[in-house]
């Protein structure tokens, strides 16, 4: 149960632990592992991409390999990379910064985990049988429609799948911090970073069903002979474009805000001072959520709203840039007067802050309605969207990860190492990305196959190309850097950084019940005020008692499983319903089980908690 | 490590000052950096001044960020020192919210004003105030290649599409089959082409004599990337001349060799049930009224009689992979393939070429040869009528009962196009 | 202990509220009707572009029946009461007469559900209005046809906890699963209406 008991136990027994795992801890490092999987997989399709586009006329590979090539890096990228790691970072962190023992639904949770790998193995399985989906990541109506095989299928039915799971993830991380908070941890004092991901989940709670209803038409119209948006049946494909965008621009800052949650994290550590502006912080934050909603039109400037329509848009767009500024300078000005540490987790916050504003000005740039019939679908659209995610998200997410990598595994990482991968992978992604404003003013438009001799862009192509080796160099020294510091196992204290929040005030890695004692929060930093007013430890707000835990659960598994196995049967038709009605039987059974079975926890008692005793509270 | 990030920042500004200074703009027939066209150029314009804008802000966050990182990186022996605990400050924070939402203004303005511009398909006046005759051309988009019908001209062309200099020529686009995208870089911002919805608008105008690129800017399928299409702006004199050559074509003519004239025979038994040659609504394939005049083939492949040759025996399956030729039922031998090649490369009707766009001659015209009953009868075009997508319903009075006439015309020619096919 | 919430019988004012997992799940559920929210907005917003795409296949205005639909109006809107009335007696700790009331609650769910099969089954062998015969029909039928589905979805619900918990009694484990259920029902009645509003008033008059 507790972590000494695992790493005793044989592979066996960790497999079923984690299999099993209602343990917010565990789930993330579950997580960790899917989407670092992903990552790979979808920075593996990235490489071929660039090595076809080397040089002018290239015949590296097909036509339609390079579309399923380039719809599948989209998609794994932003459906089972990205939000996967960053869902890694929450379900580490969040319930220990807000002082809880546990999330509001540890069952949910894990649900909403393998409900993710299963979508995301399902789509993967398309490889296998017959071709991927091509239709981009945007699956457009009718292109989406019109696209032989089963491509498109894997592609509804798996993002559904993943889609369901995140809608839960997003649920659980929203109770649990409305719920959940310990002793003292007001609104106001929770660390930004559990701010964003609350926001983030509102987010996924409000975009994620205009996906669902949109993936359900374009199943309903591939599979069953629907006519949504088949213009010969009364049928309309701009449907599609504002469903997937209503969803698809929230998303971006789904993917965005945590990454600014981290960063308002690590900053503050390593510059060993408080946030500046915090309140104006939590402000922008909600007010960025509340015009992401508002925006979707600006990916449709050129699809022929109207003039009205788009400079409606475009003024909103514009605005959102305004409480992006604020945190850029509150950035700057907690840097201003600090004690900064270059550790690695800092140097990708410091590498963030100059990539995200030239994202963010690409992005004012492209804001503006007019001149969008010039960027749009080109590379300068490819460029500007890869600063935000890559250059915003990414560099978050690795920083995030070195940062809390000693809580959620209780050991370092190579700091020299984690140098090398920054510089790499940063020197990398200017390269790549860089010179790709220049192509699309160039006149390259996006997703193009082949660019032709002659045309003047073979040169940014080729240093595009070179950068990106780089990028794939500097992953690989991360991983590198992951299998040789686990294998030496140095262990850690509770707090390595001297950091500020709740979470450093017990060890690493935590016991499974977070604290022993609840912690009374004082103020915002609590770790930081103890450091500075108290002995340094978190107080306990509690008497010793005993902990309510909730009982593993091998159903969450099940129940998501039988979504894998079903979508085939739905898929193939014919004699496969079979597999159909097997899967519904296996994801309902497992429901009802759920549902009629009394699972009421069960209870770690005081008397082992002194037993276990530790030295610090936890 | 401090060294080592200050060197990389100076080389990363020297490169960015390299570049522009070099003119890494592209190439002229391409490049939305160098405007051939008033839509072009006014965005631009737009591009600079937001770059600006930006730039400015991109400076100061700099300027700050390495001042910060020099000046307060820890010391050693300061690893105890504790700096002061700021909460925030309500007057900067204010200012960073004010400023901000100026310089968005700023740019917000002229992003609407030219929004609405390029929207305004209105025609265009005189010096006088007079409204002009506009010419508008229904562009169709399919995969993978362009479809022009020039309205009221009774002209049809695929792939090239001329247009005359200094004049606005507006297009009202349709798809055949998935969303495509119209772009041409150096003369205009895109559009999409849909399917259903909207017949999108908008107009061309190039400054200058040409032959502009044009892209597919919406993924449309395996040859996405190749979907190129040209504009061959000509001066206003030589685009009168191009309209009358094409109007003349049948498809009947007689070539003048032998083998051509089998191939005619072989075209006309094989090919026509896709490809018209003359005025033609018939959109199966594209229409290859002027194919000899061509710049490229298929759009982006060399234009000469052996790529042609082994476009019509592949049918393009490799050259441009998904096309829907592939699925055209002929079965032709090498020798009738020869002819057909020869009797396509003879079909150069007009004088105006693309090389015509290239010479420098320019001859003007204010292209009232192509409206015979218009110079009676002017600025009374009705704006209602950029409104009103069915065909041939713009105008005056008077030229809507040209119209007609030329609308029966048309079908008239697509009726003997259709029976020569059967 | 941790068996404590099993018990039945004097239970406190609100017992859906009165444990930790209970406010959980009373949270978690309001939220996911936000979610639930947006999922019938967005196709409501898909009938609403394809209504009049009918593509020569019959026109709502056609064959649209308001008495059969007014009658499944009243049908939803009286079980919406109904499941008040349980709570009301789960409140109260009397479980004989919430089971009662969620008795009433999913009749009046089936038969609006077979009047609902019914209609399909009218249109289609009627009117030759197919799924697949429009994109009006496909919006219909999928926008009427995810409300059906949530109404099923209800009942089996409600019908498996009462069969579930009817020997056991009410308790702090159940009485948030019973509280929830009946907000999903209240929800599912609210979408209705706006079905009601949308697609028939509209259909018919507009």
């Amino acid at each position: 149960m507790s972590t000494t008991a695992t790493q005793k136990a044989g592979f066996g027994s960790v497999l079923w632990d984690y299999l099993t795992t209602v343990d917010h801890k565990k789930i993330a490092i579950l997580y960790l592992i899917g989407g670092m999987f992903f990552f790979l997989l979808g920075g593996l399709q990235a490489m071929l991409i660039r090595i076809q586009l080397i040089a002018p006329d290239n015949e590296f590979i097909s036509a339609q390999f390079y579309n399923e090539v380039l719809t599948m890096h989209g998609t794994t990228m932003i459906f089972l990379a990205a939000m996967p790691l960053l869902f890694a970072l929450m379900n580490a962190v969040l319930p220990l910064q807000i002082g809880a023992r546990d999330v509001a639904f540890p069952f949910v949770n894990a649900l909403g985990f393998w409900l993710f790998l299963f979508g995301g193995l399902f789509l993967n399985v398309s490889w296998f049988t017959g071709g991927a989906p091509d239709a981009g990541w945007t699956a457009y109506a009718p292109l989406s429609i019109f696209s032989e095989g089963h491509g498109v299928d894997y592609y509804a039915l798996g993002l559904q799948i993943s889609g369901f799971g995140t809608l839960m993830g997003g649920i659980n991380f929203i109770v649990t911090v409305v719920n959940m908070r310990g002793p003292g941890m007001t609104y106001m004092r929770m660390p930004l970073f559990t701010w964003t991901a609350f926001i983030a989940s509102v987010l996924i709670l409000f975009a994620f069903p205009a996906l669902t209803v949109g993936l359900f038409l374009l199943t309903f119209d591939r599979l069953f002979g629907a006519n949504f948006f088949n213009p010969d049946m009364g049928g309309n494909v701009i449907i599609w474009e504002h469903l997937f965008w209503i969803f698809g621009h929230p998303e971006v800052y789904i993917l965005i805000l945590p990454a600014f949650g981290v960063f308002s994290e690590v900053i503050p550590t390593f510059s060993k001072k408080r946030l500046f502006g915090y309140s104006s912080m939590v402000f922008a934050t909600i007010l960025i959520a509340f015009l992401g909603f508002m925006v979707w039109a600006h990916h449709m400037f050129t699809v022929g709203l109207g003039p009205i329509a788009n400079s409606i848009f475009a003024v909103a767009t514009m605005a959102i840039a305004v409480p992006t500024g604020i945190k850029i300078f509150n950035w700057l000005f907690t840097l201003w007067g600090g004690s900064i540490r270059m550790t690695s987790p800092m140097v990708f916050a410091l590498g963030f802050i100059p990539t995200f504003t030239i994202g963010g000005m690409t992005g004012v740039m492209l804001a503006s309605a007019a001149a969008d019939f010039q960027y749009h679908d080109s590379y300068f659209v490819v460029a500007h969207f890869h600063y935000v995610i890559v250059g915003g998200v990414v560099l978050g997410i690795f920083a995030g990860l070195i940062y809390w990598w000693p809580k959620m595994f209780g050991t370092f990482l190579n700091e020299k190492l984690n140098h090398w991968f920054f510089w790499l992978f940063f020197i990398g992604f200017h390269l790549t990305f860089f010179f790709q404003h220049f192509l699309g003013l160039m006149g390259m438009p996006r997703r193009y196959w082949k660019f032709l001799e002659d045309q003047g862009l073979d040169l940014f192509n080729l240093i595009s190309t070179i950068g990106a080796f780089f990028m794939a160099i500097g992953t690989l020294v991360f991983l590198y850097n992951v299998v040789m510091t686990q294998m030496k196992g140095e262990k850690v204290s509770g707090d390595p950084w001297d950091a500020r929040t709740l979470e450093w005030g017990i060890p690493s890695p935590p016991p499974f019940y977070n604290f022993k004692q609840e912690p009374l929060t004082r103020g915002l930093d609590p770790l930081w005020i103890e450091k500075m007013q108290g002995n340094g430890e978190l107080q306990p707000a509690e008497p010793l008692g005993d902990i309510h835990m909730p009982n593993r659960s091998f159903t969450p598994f099940m129940i998501s499983l039988g979504l894998f196995i079903a979508a085939f049967g739905v898929m193939y038709q014919g004699g496969m319903w079979i597999l159909a009605g097997v899967g519904f039987a296996i994801t309902f059974g497992s429901m009802l089980y759920r549902s009629l079975k009394d699972d009421v926890g069960y209870h770690v008692h005081k008397e082992e908690l002194e037993e276990k005793g530790d030295g610090s509270n936890g | 490590m401090k060294g080592w990030m200050s060197r990389f920042k100076a080389v990363f500004a020297l490169t960015v000052m390299a570049l522009i200074l070099s003119g890494c703009s592209g190439e002229s027939f391409l490049s939305a950096l160098q405007p051939s066209g008033e839509g072009a150029s006014m965005l631009l314009d737009l591009m600079i001044l937001s770059i600006v804008i930006m730039l400015f802000v991109f400076v100061i966050v700099m300027i700050i960020y390495v001042f910060v990182i020099f000046k307060f990186r820890q010391k050693k022996g300061q690893e105890d020192f504790v700096p002061k605990q700021v909460e925030g400050s309500r007057g900067l924070e204010t200012l960073w919210t004010v400023i901000p939402i100026i310089l968005l203004l700023i740019l917000a303005v002229p992003t609407i004003q030219y929004t609405f511009a390029l929207a305004d398909m209105s025609p265009e006046t005189t010096e006088e105030g007079q409204e002009k005759e506009q010419i508008w051309i229904d562009v169709t988009g399919k995969q993978y290649w362009w479809h022009f019908e020039y309205r009221d001209l009774d002209i049809t062309t695929s792939q090239e599409v001329y247009i005359p200099t200094d004049r606005r020529v507006n297009l009202s686009m349709i798809s055949d089959d998935v969303i495509h995208s119209f772009w041409v870089p150096s003369i205009q911002g895109k559009m999409d082409v849909n399917p259903t919805g909207n017949r999108n608008e908008m107009y061309l105008q190039a400054s200058e004599e040409g032959v502009y690129w044009g892209k597919c800017a919406e993924l449309c399928g395996p040859s996405h990337s190749l979907m190129d299409f040209k504009v061959v702006a000509v001066s206003p004199g030589e685009f009168e001349q191009w309209v009358e050559d094409m109007q003349s074509v049948t498809g009947e003519e007689e070539p003048e060799s032998e083998t051509a004239t089998a191939g005619q025979q072989v075209f006309a038994d094989n090919c026509m049930s896709c490809h018209a040659i003359g005025a033609s609504q018939y959109k199966i394939g594209p229409n290859l009224t002027n194919f000899a005049d061509r710049e490229k083939l298929a759009g982006v492949f060399d234009f000469n009689e052996e790529n042609l040759k082994e476009w019509i025996s592949t049918k393009g399956e490799e050259m441009k992979p998904g096309n829907q030729m592939m699925s055209a039922g002929y079965d032709l031998n090498e020798e009738e393939i020869d002819q057909v090649a020869e009797y396509l490369m003879t079909l150069s009707p007009s004088d105006v070429t693309p090389e015509s766009a290239r010479n420098g001659v320019y001859e003007d015209s204010d292209l009232s040869g192509l409206f015979p009953e218009e110079s009676s009868e002017d600025g009374e075009g009705e704006s209602d009528s950029e409104e009103n997508n069915s065909e041939g319903g713009e105008g005056s009075d008077d030229s809507d009962s040209d119209n007609s006439d030329s609308g029966s015309d048309e079908s008239g020619d697509n009726n003997s196009e259709d029976s020569s096919n059967e | 202990m941790a068996e404590d919430v099993l018990k039945s019988g004097d239970l406190p004012e609100n017992p859906e509220r009165a444990t930790l997992e209970g406010r959980n799940k009373f949270m978690g559920f309001w939220f996911f009707l936000g979610g639930e929210t947006v999922l019938f907005a967005s196709l409501f917003g898909t009938y609403l572009a394809l209504r009049n795409s009918n593509a020569g296949g019959a026109t709502g205005s056609e064959i649209f029946g308001l008495e059969l639909v007014f009658i499944m109006t009243m049908l939803l809107l009286t079980s919406s009461l109904t499941s008040v009335y349980a709570m009301y007696h789960m409140k109260n700790n009397d479980f004989k007469k919430m089971q009662l009331w969620l008795g009433i609650t999913v009749l009046l769910g089936l038969g609006f559900l077979g009047m609902e099969i019914y209609e399909f089954v009218h249109y289609v062998h009627d009117y030759e209005f197919g799924y697949t015969t429009s994109a009006f029909s496909s919006a219909f039928y999928t926008l009427v046809g995810f409300h059906g589905g949530h109404v099923a979805f209800g009942l089996l619900w409600i019908v498996a906890l009462m069969i579930r918990n009817a020997k056991r009694g009410l308790n702090l484990y159940n009485a948030p699963k019973f509280y929830i259920a009946s907000l999903y029902w209240h929800f599912i009645d609210v979408v209705w209406v706006f079905i009601f509003t949308v697609v028939y008033l509209m259909g018919k008059v507009g």
